[in-house]
């Protein structure tokens, strides 16, 4: 199942020229770019690491893009990762953009959805990603 | 027949250019202006500004046969500059990034100025991450990496400045179209760095050579400057800085350009000194924009001079 989080995600994956220009406009725009990886897919998963610093002194995309290949040679074939873009203006200070920029090579094996039944047929629903009933960094491998 | 006849000129729309007019490419892209400032603002350094001139020329050619589908390749754009200190190669980087830009080969023309301590590390595992700070910064713009040859110390094989060399030959190979490196410093030392490190020889397809001043120019780039700053010289001033300039230069630390000018920044302090000790009265212009003998002979230059001086700092350092 192919996850879907943040911006252009019903798209198909963009290329690494698409991802250039969105960078270009982040950076033209005064965003600080970040990566950031994770092996559990839930959408609820805030706590993706981050590879190197905020990017807040790069003038070109090139740059972001040097970094990113670089954080793919690790993490690529087992992580996904994504780009985000942060706003740091008064009155913003949040993340502007954000979208997944490398998916494991794995299948995606999508989520378990558990139904528990309570008083009155009420029905609470919790999902949870295959991919976490393995250790962190097993994965996708 | 008169279908195919009204189809012609559509066709024609269509087509690429079929001839490029170097004249109005030369100037449409800005490439003049730079070439005029650089003659503007730099006394002297023919044989710099002519390899320059060459140098625009042929990207402009190379820029005009891409575009009418010719066989061309992405020029390697890397150099080196060698001179010694205070022979403009600083503040010919900054043109040339300018060029560069104007010219499509660097899509931003910044000038990101380094040297070993911002590339190397401290520590096993310092440097990588060091380097490649820089490196990212630099894209889009000219990396000038000040006294490249510090980062090969041969005496000692552990040297982390090794690991610098080897990521800067990797993007200098892989991204040309996001990094144009220029390697700078003293001719010699740049021979022998580039004779133990054939990789970087091998990148590098300019080299540009910066000849120490002559006095004349000297006093030359000592009027330029001065007269940015709303200065000027008195006829005895003049005749004063003659002098400093033939005895500054057999001091220790002599750094052509730049010593003119921190010497031009003490002149100013000792006329601001002899101003405001002596006036009496309101000052006009004349008399705040005159610096006069006094201002310049005080120079230790002229007793004794700088031998011996702890610091030096009238001349300054490379
Ligand atoms: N040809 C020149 N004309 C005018 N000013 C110059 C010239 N060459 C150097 N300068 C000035 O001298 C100073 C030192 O120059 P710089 O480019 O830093 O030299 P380098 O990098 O070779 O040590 C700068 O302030 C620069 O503006
Ligand atoms: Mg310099």
């Amino acid at each position: 199942m192919r996850i879907t989080q943040g911006a252009f995600s019903f798209l198909p994956d963009l290329t690494d020229e698409q991802i250039t220009r969105q960078v270009q406009y982040c950076i033209d725009n005064g965003w600080a770019v970040n990566l950031e990886f994770t092996d559990d897919p839930h959408p609820r998963n805030t706590y993706w690491d981050m590879w190197g610093h905020p990017m807040f002194d790069v003038a070109d995309a090139a740059g972001v893009l040097y970094e990113l290949n670089e954080c793919r040679k690790v993490y690529g074939d087992s992580h996904y990762i994504r780009l985000s873009a942060f706003d740091a203006s008064h009155g913003w200070e949040s993340v502007k953009l954000s979208f997944i920029v490398n998916r494991p090579k794995a299948e995606e094996a999508g989520f378990w959805l558990q139904r528990s039944e309570g008083q009155g047929r009420n029905i609470r629903y919790t999902t949870h990603p295959y991919a976490t009933r393995k250790p962190e960094g097993e994965r996708y491998t | 027949m008169s279908s195919a006849e009204a189809a012609t000129p559509e066709v024609e729309e269509e087509t690429a250019e079929t001839a490029i007019d170097l004249r109005a490419e030369y100037e449409s892209s800005g490439v003049k202006e730079v070439l005029e400032e650089l003659d503007r603002d730099l006394i002297g350094l023919a044989p710099v500004k002519k390899r320059i001139r060459e140098t625009a020329a042929l990207l402009l050619v190379e820029r005009a046969r891409k575009r009418l589908g010719l066989a061309h390749q992405t020029p390697t754009l890397h150099m080196s500059f060698t001179g010694n200190p205070g022979t403009g190669k600083t503040t010919v980087a900054m043109k040339m990034a300018d060029l560069l830009h104007r010219l499509g080969y660097v899509r931003k023309g910044h000038l990101v100025t380094v040297t070993r301590d911002d590339l190397v590390g401290q520590y096993i595992g310092h440097t990588a991450p060091k380097t490649k700070e820089i490196l990212k910064k630099a894209m889009g713009g000219v990396l000038f990496i000040d006294e490249a040859y510090y980062l090969y110390r041969p005496e000692n094989e552990r040297d982390y400045g090794q690991e610098a060399i080897e990521i800067l030959l990797q993007v200098m190979e892989n991204q040309r179209d996001d990094l144009v490196v220029i390697l700078a410093g003293y001719a010699d030392r740049m021979d022998r760095f580039f004779e133990s490190n054939p990789g970087f020889r091998s990148r590098i397809a300019h080299h540009i050579d910066f000849p120490d001043y002559s006095d004349d120019e000297l006093l030359h780039i000592a009027e330029h400057m001065l007269d940015e700053q709303n200065y000027s010289l008195t006829p005895a001033a003049e005749a004063a800085l003659k002098d400093y300039i033939e005895a500054r230069r057999r001091q220790p630390h002599f750094a052509n350009a730049r010593s003119i000018r921190n010497a031009l920044d003490r002149a100013r302090l000792r006329q601001a000194n002899r101003l405001f000790e002596n006036a009496e009265g309101p000052l006009d212009a004349a008399a705040l924009s005159a610096i006069d003998e006094t201002d310049i002979r005080a120079s230790r230059v002229f007793t004794g001079g700088l031998n011996g001086a702890k610091g030096g700092e009238e001349g300054g350092s490379a």
